[in-house]
């Protein structure tokens, strides 16, 4: 008992929460300040699969999840780009249009111009990064806000999608290609997707195992063996599970693995770069961010490029799904699904606040009210009723943990 | 010896008629300033007085109207944050500018971070307790958003925050407004740290007794213009008249009272 103190230590005040149960205590404590974190998502989850599963025990087949799946990922991976907007305390409304136009060059440049697939999703995407490059501008420049300037962008996008789609208004897609197969039959071999159900685990335990002996080495208070042995494992055991329960149907589709990896990476860049500090320190406090000699604008203009692209990829594999790209592309409840699924896995419409899980866990939800209530055989119009309910709850979540944070002290 | 020292080296900071018009307003009037090295000069001046502005206009926060700022003799154009930065000039800002979702290492190295693509954590931790050591500050947690600070725990950050980079010149702006007496007293003994090193200090304090303790000179402003430069040894009663631009006025009245009813008592016994 007599080594040296730690650094981070010193201070007698701070309990210091050791092993498992200090890491129980200090969730609890997060929960009791408003800091729910995914817990409300996890919940819904699990009412959702009780509730429809008790409807039609059909939702919870394991081809109908692998169905879910592949619907996540287009709508995904919009969301995952508004993450970068919502942020910045920004927002962009033309996601949905801005997929609908990505379909649409996609399928304009594919079939009726010929041009090799590779080079035409190329220039979907180039297409968003320029969207995505003129909102910042307009923010930049004139101060425009940026729901005024994506509502407009909304409508000039979808007047390009139907001018590019021409009076056809829809162009099929060739089915035996690599693309169509993506969006709609390919799924890992069984070996590959148990190999890389473990990745996410065993990721977590070496940043675990590296951080622990640099803590260490720097004489600071070194997290809890057991709780991170406990996380990693617990982690592998859901995935494996849920990926052995998928293997006994179709499997798991790789436009959901592809997702995945995008979510991955952009929770590096969100949390371990200095580009998402900055993007997280200027949807805090954009005026602290521009003394710290942060270019404000910059930012802008790198996470306005990444929404919009994202959501030109999404347009893509949206319309792998389909075989098709059609005026309906990216229109009706794309553009609110997508902001939807960020706010429901935790990222804050006020800014400063998020993570790119976010879209992942929020796409889970939304894809399976949506895919349940199409079991049950529900038009659209409630379909659209109760999804607007559950975006309402969502931000009604967000608002008070927001304020149950600022009274706790907690930003 | 350190007065020498002073005297003969050229300025760092050279500011020679800077102005500075809001719309109708003109917050900063012709104001000339130097600061050399190893010295630490004090701005004092009423609420309103323009301090702030200034302070603005030298971390690149706000463009001067006209005016010149030299810096180590060459002239130099401050139209961006980050450019002060650059150059060497620090500071702490009267509101402080935290990121308050951020946590207190976030804030530190807030655009200085260490590793820009693979952020390294435990080396900035280590350096913010080493910091926040120096401030003999009391800050439980590195690890809690400033949300969760007191506001005298944030202003610790905020100047910590401006020692991070080594600067040539810091500016404080009432940087004791929220410090406990401990604190306080860190942060005077900080200045004249950041003093002997060679650094140039400009200080704005409301607190004459805390002015005179570390400050060579005093430059008072009133109402957007230079109103008298003093040295450590003005009394209060001339310090005050600058200030607020009479000999007569409340606050002199008072001290003139407090004097008469001492001497009357010296009488009386
Ligand atoms: N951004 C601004 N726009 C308009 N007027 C301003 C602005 N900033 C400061 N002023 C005015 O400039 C004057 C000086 O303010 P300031 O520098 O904050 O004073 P001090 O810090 O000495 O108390 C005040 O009259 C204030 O109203
Ligand atoms: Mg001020």
């Amino acid at each position: 008992m007599s080594e040296t103190p730690k650094i981070d230590r010193a201070d007698t005040r701070v309990r210091a929460d050791e092993g498992l149960l200090g890491a129980l205590r200090g969730f609890l404590d997060r929960l009791r300040s408003g800091d729910l974190g995914v817990l409300p998502v996890i919940l819904g989850l699990i009412v959702i699969a009780v509730v429809f599963s008790s409807l039609n025990p059909v939702f919870m087949r394991p081809n109908n999840l692998t169905n879910l799946l592949f619907d996540a990922a287009a709508v995904g991976l919009i969301s995952l780009g508004v993450v970068f907007c919502l942020l910045l305390g920004e927002i962009d409304l033309s996601i949905g249009s801005m997929s609908g136009v990505a379909s649409a060059i996609l399928g304009v440049l594919w079939v009726n111009a010929g041009v090799p697939w590779p080079f035409a999703i190329l220039a979907a995407l180039a297409a968003g990064a320029i969207t995505g490059f003129v909102y910042a501008t307009l923010l930049n420049t004139f101060g425009m806000p940026s729901f005024v300037s994506t509502l407009a962008g909304l409508l000039a996008l979808l007047g390009l999608q139907l001018y590019l789609l021409g009076k056809s208004g829809s162009i099929n897609l060739p089915f035996q290609s690599f693309v169509i197969r993506f969006g709609q039959t390919m799924v890992m071999p069984g070996w590959l997707s148990y190999l890389v159900a473990l990745i996410p685990g065993a990721t977590i335990f070496w940043f675990g195992l590296q951080t622990r002996t640099q803590r260490a080495q720097a004489n600071l208070s070194v997290p809890s063996m057991s709780v991170l042995v406990v996380k990693a494992a617990g982690l592998t055991a859901i995935i494996l599970g849920a990926v052995w329960y998928l293997n006994q149907g179709r499997g798991v589709p790789w436009m959901f693995l592809f997702f995945m990896a995008l979510v991955a990476g952009m929770e590096y860049v969100l949390k371990r770069t200095k580009f998402g500090r900055s993007i997280f320190a200027v949807g805090g406090n954009r005026e602290a961010a521009r003394r710290a000699g942060i270019k404000v604008e910059r930012i802008r203009i790198y996470a306005f490029m990444l929404c919009s692209t994202f959501a030109a990829f999404g347009g893509v594999l949206a319309a792998s799904r389909l075989a098709s790209a059609s005026r309906q592309a990216g229109t009706g409840d794309v553009n609110l699904n997508a902001i939807a699924a960020a706010v429901i896995g935790g990222t804050s419409l006020f800014g400063g606040r998020g993570s790119a899980w976010s879209a992942l866990l929020g796409v889970l939800v939304i894809q399976a009210i949506s895919n349940g209530l199409t079991l049950l055989n529900l038009s659209s119009s409630l379909r659209y009723m109760i999804l607007g309910a559950v975006l309402a709850i969502a931000v009604i979540v967000d608002s008070l943990a927001r304020q149950s944070r600022a009274s706790h002290g907690r930003a | 010896m350190p007065a020498e020292a002073v005297g003969d080296s050229a300025p760092i900071l050279k500011l020679s008629g800077v102005t500075k018009v809001f719309g109708a307003v003109t917050a900063l009037d012709g104001i000339d300033l130097e600061v050399r090295r190893g010295e630490v000069v004090a701005l004092v001046g009423d609420n309103g007085a323009g301090k702030s502005t200034l302070v603005k206009i030298l971390s690149g926060v706000h463009s001067k109207t006209s005016g010149t700022i030299e810096f180590n003799g060459a002239e130099v154009s401050i139209d961006t944050p980050g450019r002060a930065i650059d150059l060497g000039i620090a500071t702490v800002f009267q509101d402080l500018a935290l990121c308050e979702n951020l946590d207190v290492v976030a804030n530190l190295f807030l655009g200085q971070e260490v590793n820009a693509w693979r952020l390294n954590e435990v080396e900035m931790e280590v350096r913010a307790w080493k910091l926040l050591g120096e401030l003999a500050a009391r800050i439980p947690s590195v690890r809690e958003p400033i949300a969760s600070l007191s506001g005298g725990q944030r202003q610790t950050v905020a100047i910590c925050r401006s020692l991070l980079l080594d600067p040539e010149i810091i500016m404080l702006d009432e940087p004791t407004a929220a410090l406990g007496v401990a604190q306080t007293a860190e942060v005077l003994n900080l200045v004249e740290r950041v003093r002997d090193r060679g650094h140039g200090v400009i200080l704005i304090s409301h607190n004459m007794e805390d002015v005179r303790a570390v400050a060579d000179r005093i430059v008072v402003l009133r109402l957007g213009r230079n109103n008298g430069t003093f040295g450590p040894e003005a009394t209060q009663e001339e310090l005050v008249a600058a200030i607020t631009g009479a000999t007569d006025n409340s606050v002199s009245r008072r001290a003139g009272k407090r004097q008469d009813e001492t001497t009357a008592a010296g009488e009386a016994r």
